[in-house]
């Protein structure tokens, strides 16, 4: 009989929690994003304190799968507010109509370049630049010069030295594609990566397994340059387990050699508590929530008037010249250049 | 009589088959119509690829080679090990049986981080051969290779086939053997002719939850193969989300789904023609001490075997977790419990241990619940005669483990989002998502056993005056527990481990443990990486200790055995 109690037991708790988790009250606003979000504490208690709400938050797996939850929920939405559509998923966004216009005053604040919705359904929140990171120390081992282009990646004492992301799988993977197609063009970038498969790149299926399967600065990895983001090396010193007062990584930031992601919220069409959800937005874009992402989310906050914290002036670099591919481009073309590229490099 | 009514078997069953149409057949026929006709209108454009390129039956085909690759090697390394767990008894069994389940929960990335640091080319092993041998090179090159995903499938799968092949085979009477060798059979010829036949039921049961499980491989393929292999999965991933071209999506899914029924139905049939009414007092076990040296060989190699191919990789995981810059340090366990606590999403290590052993523990009541009642439905109708309608079943119950979890997610997305079914973001729905996984296998893992059990048994205990109930608490129950326990250590598993439907049902206020691993491996830095190592050791011990609780449950030498002594 002990098994039967003990299974009468375990259903009884499993009622239990079901039960306690049902039954929550009182005024909330929900905000639906992705798994890499993240936010302080103290930051989101202010919002919280001001407008006698809780903020509850809704993650939905990558970027590109919480964009086709909201999308397909759309008749009932999941919240009020959505944070997390970059630039190259922006036209699928505002093609499947989800959004509803708002014209913050604290749009003043934020550089004209991030601005891609010209009706204001997406308002940019951050950005950061996906990019090449090298492992300093390894070069410097090997008396090899770091890579000062993406053409040097195809020269052959660069050989098998590289990883980068699937695009398929991977949004750096897309970034990256995207950084050659708007270096050498629709008509060149298909030579580069065939090159570039004769000089024994890797691919990884995303950034977890480049940065940390393969890159020879965070693990045992065996390539010394790996696509990652140019606040990486930003993070390695904060995150590191002895103080350093360098990083041992690097990001080049060369002209064309970067893409740009910007990250957008937008209020979902159907919210019912409108004017709750403009506060959210406005205070996403104001200078306390904006000071708080670089070490959160390891991005730049797109507000001018934010203060960068020590380690992002010390450590981090951003591209003067990002390569520019419009949101428009990237909708309509991704489908047949993930097939090129898959073709060219992987077949 | 005490054979169930028509109508009382139909009440039992109703229960999984509620569950089945709630939160599989609704979601799923929803979000196929939704991706079929968008806008009511049936549009084929967007399948035009699917016939026009061979691309697709290029990645059907490799998904499937694989998967029966993987089964066939998984089977043939696992049946030894698992007359070993069947048949002896050893120091530390239990032990080692909770140590063999642990990869199963392991999440894919620090599987391959785990075998990395063994295999690959700056692993431990390529070091150590170069060193010795003096090369230049590392001998071992494995990585993005199908050698690699193979090694990580039955590094997965090994402990399936052990634990219900294993658990099946200590249920089966010795005294048939010894009869036979005594009547002058060899042991190769007793083991082809008695043990095998006997055998079948649980050999199938666990060779199709191993090719299932590959079929619709997801990480493994995609991380330790190298983007050059796709599975079909991987591509319903892509182009749902990367294409949002959802009716191919929809075509793919449901093409996985019908190629995994029809090897379910295919099964069910088989299984039902193998099988041998055949009833033993052992269900308790029988097991003897190892004596002769060949025994101590044999049970020895194969030991051998599990520690090297199972326990290494976790191990080199635990070493990653101490070991910093300058050798052993325990900052990452430290960090685990103070770093990040300003973020809005920190939870304490302890809560997601929490968390992670509460919605296991739920998920695993309702499976074993649902799995004991499909089950007994199963096995009853094939004693009525309707079989042909139970296959049918049998491989219905089946159906969440093959299909995607990308396409369910989407399907519970747009179904279960008004009251009473208002769940999505509920937290009930994790324990549940869980559940519609592991039923399948506890049904998988329960089934054999009970058709084992002559009705002939059941009705003499009635004639000597047994209720059904009677009848089913000290008939059915003490034969079957073995596999009731079997499956209730894998619901368990895949909860913690949450894998399949789950990925798309995490809630971000109540992490898990493989979620908080997630969000480690989510930024660059070596405390993050150390985190994720310290984390995944944490839940390795944790799921270990369920294990082996959960062993200890059902001591063999402790629980008294059935009355009818033979």
């Amino acid at each position: 009989m002990n098994r039967i109690s003990l299974f009468a037991g375990l259903l009884i708790f499993s009622v239990v929690v079901g039960l306690t988790v049902t039954a929550h009250a009182g005024k909330s606003i929900t905000l639906m994003t992705h798994d890499s979000f993240n936010i302080g504490k103290e930051v989101i208690a202010i919002f919280e304190r001001e407008n006698e709400v809780k903020v509850r938050f809704l993650k939905s797996g990558d970027a590109g799968a919480a964009l086709v939850q909201a999308i397909l929920s759309k008749e009932n939405p999941l919240a009020d507010v959505f944070f997390g559509v970059d630039n190259t998923f922006l036209s699928r966004a505002v093609n499947a109509d989800i959004f509803l216009p708002y014209s913050s005053p604290l749009l003043n604040e934020i550089p004209a370049a991030l601005k891609l919705d010209n009706q204001n359904r997406l308002l940019p929140v951050d950005y950061g630049d996906v990019c090449l990171n090298y492992d300093k120390e390894w070069f410097k081992r090997n008396n090899l010069t770091p890579p000062r282009d993406l053409a040097d990646l195809i020269k052959p004492e660069y050989k098998g030295l590289t990883v980068v992301e699937n695009p398929a799988t991977s949004s750096p993977g897309m970034a990256f594609l995207l950084t050659t197609i708007g270096r050498f063009g629709e008509e060149g970038y298909l030579d580069f990566w065939k090159k570039l498969r004769d000089n024994k790149v890797a691919v990884a299926s995303g950034w977890e397994d480049a940065y940390y399967g393969h890159f020879t600065s965070a693990s045992k990895g065996d390539r010394p340059i790996v696509v990652s983001y140019a606040s990486s090396p930003p993070a390695v010193v904060y995150y590191s387990e002895k103080p350093l007062s360098e990083s041992p990584t690097a990001a080049l930031v060369a002209d064309n050699t970067a893409f740009r992601q910007i990250e957008f919220v937008g209020i979902l069409k159907g919210t019912k508590q409108l004017q709750l959800a403009q506060k959210l937005v406005d205070f996403m874009l104001s200078k306390k929530f904006q000071e708080d992402i670089p070490l959160q989310m390891f991005v730049f906050p797109a507000n001018k008037t934010a203060q960068l914290p020590e380690v992002f002036i010390k450590h981090a670099v951003t591209a003067e010249k990002p390569v520019i591919v419009s949101p428009s481009t990237i909708e309509a073309n991704r489908d047949s250049w993930i097939e090129a590229w898959t073709n060219t490099v992987l077949r | 009589m005490n054979r169930p009514k028509p109508l009382f078997r139909w009440l039992l069953f109703s229960l999984p088959l509620i569950f089945l149409i709630v939160f599989y057949f609704y979601p799923l026929v929803k979000i196929v119509l939704l991706s079929f006709l968008p806008e009511g209108t049936w549009d084929p454009a967007r399948l035009g690829k699917l016939i026009n390129t061979p691309i697709y039956g290029r990645i059907l085909w490799f998904t499937c080679w694989q998967a029966a690759l993987s089964t066939i090697i998984t089977l043939i390394l696992a049946l030894p090990g698992a007359y070993v767990f069947a048949r002896y008894r050893f120091f530390g069994k239990n032990l080692l049986q909770a140590l063999m389940t642990v990869p199963f929960v392991l999440p894919t990335v620090v599987t391959a981080a785990a075998f990395r640091a063994l295999l690959g080319s700056n692993g431990l092993l390529n070091n150590w051969l170069m060193t010795v041998f003096d090369l230049s090179h590392p001998p071992i090159r494995l990585d993005q290779t199908v050698a690699f995903f193979l090694l990580a499938h039955v590094f997965y799968n090994y402990t399936l086939v052990l634990r219900i092949v294993g658990g099946f085979w200590a249920g089966l009477n010795p005294d048939l053997m010894r009869a036979a060798r005594m009547l002058g059979a060899s042991p190769w010829q007793t083991f082809r002719r008695i043990t095998l036949p006997l055998l079948m039921p649980a050999i199938g049961s666990s060779a199709l939850l191993v090719f299932i499980f590959c079929f619709t491989s997801f990480g493994v393929v995609l991380i330790l193969g190298g983007p050059g292999y796709a599975t079909l999965e991987v591509e319903i991933y892509r182009q749902s989300i990367q294409l949002f071209n959802l009716p191919m999506a929809a075509a793919l899914s449901l093409i996985q789904i019908l190629v995994n029924f029809l090897l379910m139905w295919l099964h069910a049939q088989l299984s039902k023609r193998s099988r041998i009414a055949f009833y033993s007092d052992s269900a308790t076990g029988t097991t003897e001490k190892v004596k002769t040296p060949h025994q101590k060989i044999f049970i020895g190699a194969n030991l051998l075997f599990m520690v090297i191919l199972l326990l290494t990789p976790l191990l080199a995981l635990v070493v990653r977790s101490v070991t910093g810059e300058d050798g052993l340090t325990f900052a990452y366990y430290l960090a685990l419990f103070s770093t990040d606590a300003k973020s809005i999403f920190f939870v304490e290590p302890i809560s997601a241990v929490a968390n992670s052993i509460g919605f296991a523990l739920a998920a695993m009541t309702i499976a074993v619940i649902l799995g004991l009642l499909a089950s007994t439905f199963l096995a009853s109708a094939r004693e009525r005669g309707s079989s042909s309608s139970s296959s049918f079943w049998d491989a219905i119950i089946m159906l969440p483990l093959a299909t995607s979890a990308v396409t369910l997610g989407f399907g519970y997305i747009i179904t279960l989002n008004k009251p009473p079914l208002n769940l999505r973001d509920s937290l009930a729905l994790v324990p549940i998502a869980h559940a519609l996984v592991a039923f399948p296998f506890v049904v998988r893992c329960i089934l054999p056993s009970l058709r084992q059990i002559p009705q002939t048994l059941r009705e003499a205990a009635s004639l000597l005056g047994a209720s059904p109930y009677q009848v089913w608490r000290w008939v059915d129950i003490p034969i079957i527990s073995r596999a009731i326990l079997v499956g209730a250590v894998f619901a368990f598993s895949i909860s913690m481990g949450e894998f399949g439907a789950s990925a798309f049902v995490t809630r971000s206020h109540t992490p898990t443990m493989p979620v908080a691993i997630f969000r480690f491996l989510g930024q660059p830095g070596d405390l993050n990486y150390g985190q994720a190592m310290a984390m995944s050791s944490i839940l390795m011990l944790v799921t270990c200790s369920g294990f082996w609780l959960l062993g200890r449950l059902k001591d063999p030498t402790k629980t008294p055995g059935p009355f009818i002594k033979s």
